[in-house]
């Protein structure tokens, strides 16, 4: 075999099967995230340099992370994905090395997949994980004798503790120079010997197995053309072929196959301990009383802690923009680069920033309870009930993580496998509190609520913090209760699904997730702030024609009229134009035209709120030192001379907040998930009704 | 032969067959397979879904799921 210039690894398994960590052993902050071109289908790619023992050459290598499986069989379309790479050798991603992770605690169920992928007949090494479990558990794996029969270098690791790594990167070098093709390790030619060698023959597939999956998988398989999946279906129908009973016996084979390596190779002691500790674990955590106690409890400690913990780095954000923004508008010349650096891009920037620590927080607890199996408790405990509302255990992680952001919530629910269930929840999961309404939220409550009002020992700005995400649970699944009846499938929906053994969190999977996190929603979401700071900006410096210059005349003579000239111009702007002509639809809500603008400006993004309103109070601020609630405390009702933002126009806009679909970028995901625009544009009208009639309702009823 | 569904908790048995083939592959290449031993190691709080244990690890289901498994118990 030639070597190739860059390696491509592939890293395949079970879910749960420490495939991640390995992948961030590997690869370490040196890896992209990105989507499969087309589909939303999460790609993970990271890079390394593996130095070559017999010369100092160091060769380049690129791993790629495809979705856990526990077979090669695409049922959705993240098996599909990665079925497509294995399989196709024309694919950009194909590997030049498998990299099969084999949990050795569960090894029969890992071998499934492992020899699937052994005999599509590509270089392949079988890294052998959790084997500090199965000592300790007194399970002797024979790992020579199990390599010389699967015909691969078996290579054991612990990723957490960088064990084996190294050699695992020389088996990759070595197993490119040796590779010869192992006999399959089921032989399942016998099953439709001539349509496997039609298809072998015409299609230049060098592996039984990869034109066996082909048979029985093309329908479900995408990239091949129409021609191509015409043929197949002469072929299957010509020959008589039926896929569904071909797996099943090629699965019975494989396993009994299995069962004779494991008798081989695997001792197991005579008493085996049960995994205890998950048990006794389990008996406390699904307990009917104690576990949603135990539940609900982790979910108050979240969003008090997110609350209150944030706190402190967020308040460093905001003076460190302050300050920011004061030297530099006093550095700088007067003028309009001045005035764009200032109220244009610092006050954009330090709207995005200043919510990082909420994300951190927020993601280091979903990771947690993702990294420990608990998740899949909570799933386990939550399915009866949510199965009522037309959604199902699977649909509580992205119900969750919507509570951090829509976006990867929305995406997370395509492991959901039954297509109703999957579109309910997608189409509710923005009715979660994201992050996004955070500082939103935050701000608003500041201004509703003094920071050391407390009822009990409770803080009660945090409790109405709690309060608003409530509101956001209950909605969501009140309208997934109402789409149940009105959407209409035929689909069943499975539950099966592991539940992993409870594991100390690995820290490192934990740090890499909120870097990841922060990092999309600082590049992604930033783009769009920035940019809209920047048109926001331009919106509210000029005005048609010549008004600005008449207000400037107007005010030739007059001393200390900064303030004055600022606000009229604001008005004047075409922000201010804009603003003013929804006006009246939104006056039933408590809203002026500034809360107007801020609605428009907000429907790329819902934290864009806080840049705008930041910005358009700058504007009056002649020496922009203040922080953005004092700005709009200072604002005064121009009818009652009161101030503006009474408790009754704060909880107005927190409920539109809490319901409106103010964020194109989940639209755009949500397009893309469902691939129509039937979805985003039906999700778009029942949000913006129901946030109109809740502030309408609220408002009416305060004021 | 009955479901699964209806064995008593901590009751050990066999699986024999399966009535949905589409789930059957499913179920059989996470390692439930007709000869395996599979016993219901505990229930939801609502009686639904169930945790079986099978093959040394722990695999959730929903009754109206582990009903297309057909199992003889072991006396």
């Amino acid at each position: 075999m030639t070597f190739p210039q860059k390696i491509k690894v592939a890293l395949v398994g079970n879910p749960n099967s420490g495939k991640t960590t390995l992948f961030n052993a590997l690869t370490g902050l040196n890896q992209k995230v990105a989507n499969f071109p087309g589909i939303t289908v999460e790609k993970k790619v990271g890079a390394c340099q593996i130095s070559q023992l017999s010369s100092k050459n160091k060769v380049d290598t690129e791993f790629i992370d495809l979705p856990g499986t526990y077979s090669l069989y695409p049922k959705s379309v993240d098996e599909s994905v990665s079925f497509k790479i294995l399989c196709d050798s024309k694919n950009e991603h194909h590997p030049n090395v498998n990299i099969i992770i084999a949990d050795a605690s569960n090894l029969k169920r890992s071998l499934c997949l492992a020899t699937q992928v052994i005999d599509l007949n590509t270089p392949c090494i079988l890294a052998l994980s959790m084997t500090d479990l199965t000592t300790a558990d007194g399970v002797e794996i024979d790992i020579e004798l199990l390599s010389k029969k699967l015909g691969i270098p078996v290579v054991p690791i612990n990723a957490r503790k960088k064990m084996g790594i190294g050699n695992l990167k020389q088996e990759i070098i070595q197993v490119i120079n040796d590779f010869k093709a192992p006999n399959n390790f089921v032989d399942i030619k016998n099953l439709a010997p001539e349509l496997i060698d039609t298809i072998q023959n015409e299609f230049t597939i060098n592996s039984d197995y990869n034109a066996f999956q082909i048979a029985c998988n093309y329908k479900a398989i995408t990239g091949f053309s129409d021609t191509e999946k015409a043929r197949f279906e002469k072929l299957t129908k010509e020959l008589n072929f039926n896929p569904k009973r071909s797996q099943a016996t090629e699965t019975v084979r494989r396993y009994k196959a299995i069962d004779k390596l494991i008798e081989l190779c695997v001792k197991y002691p005579e008493f085996s301990k049960n995994n205890s500790l998950t048990q006794k674990l389990d008996n406390i955590l699904t307990h009917p009383v104690l576990g949603f106690g135990i539940f609900l409890s982790v979910l108050f400690l979240i969003f008090q802690a997110v609350f209150s913990w944030s706190e402190y780095p967020m308040e460093l954000i905001d003076n460190g923009f302050a300050q920011l923004s004061q030297f530099v508008g006093n550095t700088l010349p007067e003028g309009v680069l001045n005035s764009l650096i200032v109220d244009g891009i610092i006050a954009g920037l330090g709207g995005i920033v200043i919510f990082i620590p909420q994300i951190a927080f927020l993601f280091a607890f979903i990771a947690i309870l993702e990294d420990t199996g608990y998740m899949s408790r909570v799933s386990f405990i939550t399915d009866r009930l949510l199965r009522g509302f037309g959604l199902s255990g699977r649909s509580i992680i992205p119900l969750l993580s919507g509570a951090a952001c829509a976006i990867p919530a929305v995406m997370s629910a395509r492991t959901i496998p039954n297509w109703k269930e999957r579109i309910i929840t997608i189409m509710v999961v923005p009715l979660m509190s994201c992050a996004a309404r955070l500082p939103v939220y935050t701000l608003l409550i500041s201004m509703m609520i003094p920071a050391e009002q407390k009822w009990l020992i409770f803080n009660l700005q945090g409790l109405t913090m709690m309060g608003f995400y409530l509101i956001g649970f209950v909605s969501a699944i009140s309208i997934a209760w109402v789409m149940k009846y009105i959407l209409k499938s035929k689909e069943r929906g499975y539950f099966v699904m592991e539940m992993p053994t409870y594991k100390v969190p690995d820290w490192k999977t934990v740090g890499l997730t909120i870097f990841e996190k922060v990092k999309v929603f600082l590049i992604d979401a930033g783009k769009i702030i920035v940019a809209i700071s920047i048109i926001l900006w331009g919106l509210s410096s000029y005005g048609p024609s010549d008004t600005f210059q008449k207000i400037e005349e107007k005010y030739k003579y007059a001393e200390d009229a900064e303030v004055q000239i600022a606000s009229e111009k604001l008005e004047a702007s075409y922000a201010g134009i804009i603003g003013k002509s929804i006006e009246p639809v939104i006056r039933p809500l408590g809203f002026d035209w500034r809360i107007g603008i801020s609605l428009i400006t907000s429907f790329a993004a819902r934290e864009v709120f806080v840049g705008t309103m930041s910005t358009i109070y700058s504007v009056g601020d002649a020496d922009n030192t203040k922080s953005i609630r004092e700005k709009l405390m200072s604002h005064k009702n121009p009818k009652t001379g009161e101030a503006f933002f009474t408790p009754a126009v704060a909880l107005s806009l927190m409920l539109f907040y809490a319901f409106a679909m103010q964020c194109m970028s989940t639209l755009a995901i949500v397009f893309r998930e469902t691939n129509s625009w039937k979805w985003p544009v039906i999700q778009f009208i029942y949000m913006s009704l129901l946030a109109y009639l809740a502030s309408f309702a609220a408002y009416q009823i305060l004021s | 032969m009955k479901n699964l569904s209806d064995l008593k908790l901590g009751k050990k048995a066999v699986i024999d067959s399966f009535s949905d083939k589409e789930l059957a592959l499913k179920l059989m290449e996470m390692g439930c397979l007709p000869g395996e031993r599979i016993y219901i190691e505990r229930k939801a709080p609502l009686g639904d879904p169930i945790a079986v244990s099978i093959s040394g690890y722990l695999l959730s289901m929903r009754k109206s799921e582990a009903e297309t498994i057909f199992v003889n118990e072991i006396k």
